[in-house]
């Protein structure tokens, strides 16, 4: 239960921050990505501040085990393939063309915004294309 | 100052956020992941990704309630445009094993190779559209 409670709170707090620094607003992400034109450098302090907090945390954190569990899952690949650098740059190709990515599209739902919907749903249909053409 | 004080807040907020996550449950927290894994089927191994997917909406509504003026913005793109940036996102998170906050914000944070190469991939090919939009509107 308290698991759930966990995720629960981190989502609350992903959305909140996502919604704070700007990154929900696809304007916003264009001016960050448009570095020949009027490039706004600010959203670069997202990652900066995320990744500063991480950075200290994260070395922390996986030296003892989680609240819940005796494990952590991460990530064990460390080989770079070409699916990684197809796959980003689909998506770079994806976010620039909107200036939304998941975090953001899932949050901008609450906006009731049609736009919104049918992006999450694109987005969903992408992903099922990869889970039935590619994987399997 | 006043432009770098929200994303740096946020940033922080996003920063706590997935340290909850790994501290609480040692779950990394990536996006594209939690929602592409939760699309495969439905398990109770999957309860902690569909509690993060309700938290993002409910933390986006307490925003939308209490801060409206962050929401002073609109989302402006033809229908086939959104079609098309969404399949690229959905499909190419999944084949690239994360996006922002995997990759951009878990994975960097961890040194992780793959994720300095891919962040600065994704961020790269955004900017190249986002030039080839200018030059073509």
């Amino acid at each position: 239960m308290i698991t759930v409670l966990f995720s629960l709170i981190s989502g609350i707090v992903f959305a909140i921050g996502l919604v704070i620094s700007g990154m929900v607003n696809p304007q916003k992400v264009i001016g960050f990505l448009d570095i020949t034109g009027a490039w706004d450098y600010s959203l670069a302090f997202v990652m900066l501040g995320a990744i500063g907090v991480n950075f200290f945390l994260f070395k922390y954190l996986t030296k003892r085990n989680p609240v819940c569990g005796t494990q952590h899952y991460l990530p064990t690949k460390t080989e770079i393939d070409s699916k990684l650098l197809l796959g980003s740059a689909l998506f770079g190709i994806g976010w620039g063309l909107l200036g939304i990515c998941p975090g953001p599209g899932i949050v901008n739902l609450i906006t009731f915004d049609m736009t919104a919907f049918l992006f999450v749903g694109s987005m969903i249909v992408g992903m099922l294309v990869y889970k039935f053409v590619v994987k399997e | 100052m006043e432009t770098i004080i929200y994303p740096l807040i946020g940033g922080i907020l996003i920063g706590l956020s997935s340290s909850t996550m790994l501290g609480g449950i040692g779950r990394i927290t990536g996006i594209s992941g939690i929602l592409g894994s939760s699309l495969a089927k439905i398990s109770r191994e999957n309860l902690w990704r569909y509690t993060f997917l309700i938290g993002l909406l409910l933390g986006g509504l307490l925003m939308k309630i209490f801060a409206p003026q962050f929401f002073d913005y609109t989302l402006e793109a033809s229908s086939p445009v959104v079609i098309i940036a969404g399949v690229l996102v959905g499909f190419g998170t999944r084949l690239g094993s994360g996006c922002t906050s995997g990759h951009g914000v878990c994975g960097m944070a961890r040194m992780a190779k793959r994720s300095f190469l891919a962040t600065i991939t994704f961020i790269l090919f955004g900017m190249i559209t986002v030039f080839f939009k200018g030059v073509l509107s």
